[in-house]
């Protein structure tokens, strides 16, 4: 099926959640921390917009909830959050470039490939569409992932947790027309929690190693040094 | 259903209340009495299931397989928490630790046993996830509370690996709802475990294999699975010993048990295609990695907590390995060895606790003369060390004799790498007890004032476990190998 035969609405989706997508390689490739957590907000406010059209698109009435939970939680508490928590680190000004910046984004590229690749046998007997959106959330997902593997500060590495809870959250929405309500309350009761530890985590690195970056953790290995 | 209740919300009620009270000194009392409430409703709940073969209701649902794990469950709980109160308030003492930073322990203990009690009542796939979710994030707190550089390091890195590991299971849990979803229609009973398994055999076999992928990696992380086990010996060294308790005995079997409650669903859905065998054999694969890989790395270890980790890895791996071989006998003795596992690596758990304390530190190179100065943590210590490695008459050699047996009997060849990779792990422990536990005592190493109960009655479960597997207990482990393979063994 072509992607021009499709309705209009489901279209709009697709471009939103290409947007989507757009914001993960944004997110990844941002040098300052303030302007991640705004490239993060933007991600949130998209899924959020996402969720919305598949419920007025699929007449799935609970989905306005999880559309309006994910615009507070993901697009304003969670953004507002980490920018009080950067302020109060002063870290405002904190800038640090992506490491071999090519590398990360021909790899970010590949994970797209990859999940395309691998949602083939899935879809094989259903619409463009769905096909699409796994494969968009799922991108999203790994370069999460790559993210938190290639940045190694604390605050970044939690927006690439963040980021892929976007991307699951985003593959529940498409693939399924969201999860049962419990359940996606209770993820979005552990994401806020989580959010609430980690901000209790910059506090406490920063005490131990006076700095966020957590390539300076290393003083737990296999064989440690003879009276530690 | 009222004892069903009563045991997963009791510790949540708990938690509650334990995080009001201010004076750690009742905290701890509180704290052994919720537990003890908690067991007596476990208890209770078991009778049901005993009397009625399920339990099930408000999307929980209870039955063989995951009953006796809730009293196990409950019953570490328990005995953890009586060794915690004295513990705790040396820990206190000893200055690690506030007034505050106790408050949190006790509340997050509770919340602790909550998620996995809810974890494993529960029959919906969702919430399943969200409280494993949710024991990771209970117990991070705790494993950062001696706040030392070490402990927040490790704290991180259970976090993030865990935080990371847990989503892709989300994701695997998304894409089963999606399968369920072609089966079963815009239905809320899609991620209901009992109602998937009745349809298993319609699930889409590429959705679910896909899925099931994504869900072994994620549960696979918290189970501890080498290569996803970074996390596992830095918590359990630097986290305050009573959580590396509940930890190892607790929180590991119940992420395998999500595992193999996944691997039924799956199973039922490859049956008819060419793999059937597709998610066993990556059960297998994974299983006898982390056995033989962790077996190594005990040799390496300095901190006596890390090495009672590496052995957690240890053993889970073989369990994985044997749920994934299958058949009757392999899963009634990986269910047996989940039992004798948790009871025998709390006791030896509480017991690294006062031999930490005798020697004021965790170093291997150390902690000397144990049965000199204090003969009582001596013995308990080389008498778990011993069941744990798999001496007769102990209940570990029984399931891994069974577990033997079973390998033997389908998949031969590997018998000698199991076999191997028992005596490596043998070697690696005792080359490391020997010492600690004989040896000659350095100047002015005093006994401290311990609390040996909860090891000895561990101990003596064990042993009995070992001589005689009670007739009630093995008619129970036969109902959940019947529900787990279809097919009995007794």
């Amino acid at each position: 099926m072509n992607i021009v035969d499709l309705p209009l609405q489901e279209q709009l989706v697709l471009v939103l959640a290409a947007l989507v997508l757009l914001s993960s390689f944004v997110l990844l490739e941002q040098a300052r921390l303030v302007s991640a957590i705004h490239a993060f907000a933007w991600q949130g406010g998209l899924v959020a917009a996402v969720t919305g059209l598949v419920a007025t698109a699929g007449h799935l009435p609970h989905l306005y909830i999880s559309a309006l939970l994910t615009l507070v939680l993901k697009a304003l508490l969670i953004p507002w959050m980490l920018h009080r928590l950067v302020r109060r680190l002063a870290l405002e000004r904190h800038a640090e470039a992506l490491h071999r910046p090519a590398l990360v984004i021909m790899a970010a590229v590949a994970l797209v490939i990859f999940s395309y690749w691998l949602v083939i046998p899935i879809v094989e007997q259903e619409l463009a569409f769905t096909r699409n959106m796994v494969a968009i959330s799922l991108a999203a997902v790994l370069i999460g992932l790559l993210m938190m593997a290639s940045r190694p500060q604390a605050v970044l590495q939690v927006l690439g947790f963040m980021a892929m809870e976007n991307g699951l959250f985003l593959a529940a929405v498409s693939a399924t027309g969201g999860m049962p309500l419990v359940v996606e309350l209770g993820v979005a009761f552990d994401v806020l929690v989580a959010m609430v530890l980690f901000g209790v985590f910059f506090l406490q690195i920063r005490e131990s190693i006076d700095s966020l970056d957590v390539d300076r953790l290393n003083r737990l290995t296999e064989t440690p040094e003879e009276d530690r | 259903m009222i004892a069903l209740l009563l045991t997963v919300f009791t510790p949540l009620a708990g938690a509650l209340s334990l995080s009001l009270l201010r004076s750690p000194d009742r905290a701890g009392w509180l704290n052994v009495a919720v537990s003890g409430l908690g067991l007596g409703a476990a208890i209770w709940l078991a009778w049901g299931v005993a009397a009625a073969g399920e339990v099930a209701g408000l999307s929980f649902r209870v039955d063989a397989f995951n009953v006796y794990l809730i009293v196990l469950t409950a019953f570490v709980g328990l005995t953890t928490s009586i060794f915690s109160r004295p513990y705790m308030r040396y820990v206190q003492e000893s200055g690690r630790t506030g007034e505050r930073g106790l408050r949190i322990y006790h509340a997050m203990y509770q919340a602790f046993m909550f998620t996995m009690l809810l974890a494993l009542a529960t029959d919906n796939l969702g919430i399943l996830w969200v409280a494993v979710e949710g024991a990771t994030l209970s117990t991070v707190l705790l494993v950062s509370l001696y706040r030392t550089p070490e402990a927040v390091e490790a704290a991180w890195k259970y976090f993030i690996l865990c935080g990371v590991g847990i989503a892709l299971a989300l994701f695997g849990t998304v894409l089963t709802y999606f399968a369920a979803q072609h089966v079963l229609g815009e239905s809320e009973a899609g991620l209901t475990w009992s109602v998937l398994y009745r349809h298993a055999g319609g699930l889409e076999p590429a959705v679910m294999s896909l899925a099931f992928v994504f869900l072994l990696v994620g549960y696979g992380t918290k189970v501890g699975l080498v290569p996803l086990h970074q996390w596992l010996p830095d918590a359990h060294s630097e986290g305050p010993t009573p959580m590396s308790a509940v930890l190892s005995g607790l929180l590991l079997n119940v992420a395998l048990y999500a595992v193999v409650r996944v691997k039924m669903l799956v199973d039922g859905s490859l049956a008819v295609t060419a793999t059937p065998h597709m998610a066993g054999y990556l059960l297998m694969g994974f299983g006898m990695l982390s056995f033989l890989v962790a077996g190594l790395f005990l040799h390496r270890q300095r901190d006596i907590k890390r090495m009672f980790s590496y052995s957690s890895i240890e053993h889970m791996g073989l369990m994985t390995f044997a749920f994934g071989l299958g058949g009757p006998l392999a899963t009634f003795g990986a269910l047996l060895h989940m039992l004798v596992h948790s009871l025998t690596k709390s006791a030896i758990f509480v017991t690294v606790g006062h031999a930490a304390h005798i020697a004021g530190t965790q170093n291997i190179d150390h902690i000397r003369g144990l049965i000199r100065t204090q003969p009582a943590v001596g013995w308990s210590l080389l008498i778990a060390v011993a069941a744990i490695a798999g001496f007769p008459p102990f209940g570990v050699f029984t399931s891994e004799f069974l577990l033997l047996t079973a390998t033997m009997q389908s998949q031969p060849w590997l018998t000698v790498a199991l076999l191997v990779g028992l005596a490596v792990a043998f070697a690696g422990l005792f080359r490391h007890l020997h010492p600690m536990v004989y040896g000659a005592a350095p100047q002015g190493q005093r006994p401290v004032s311990a609390n040996m109960l909860p090891v000895l009655v561990h101990l003596g479960l064990v042993l009995w476990l070992g001589l005689s597997v009670p007739d009630f207990l093995a008619r129970w482990l036969d109902r959940a190998t019947q529900l787990i393979t279809g097919g009995n063994l007794l």
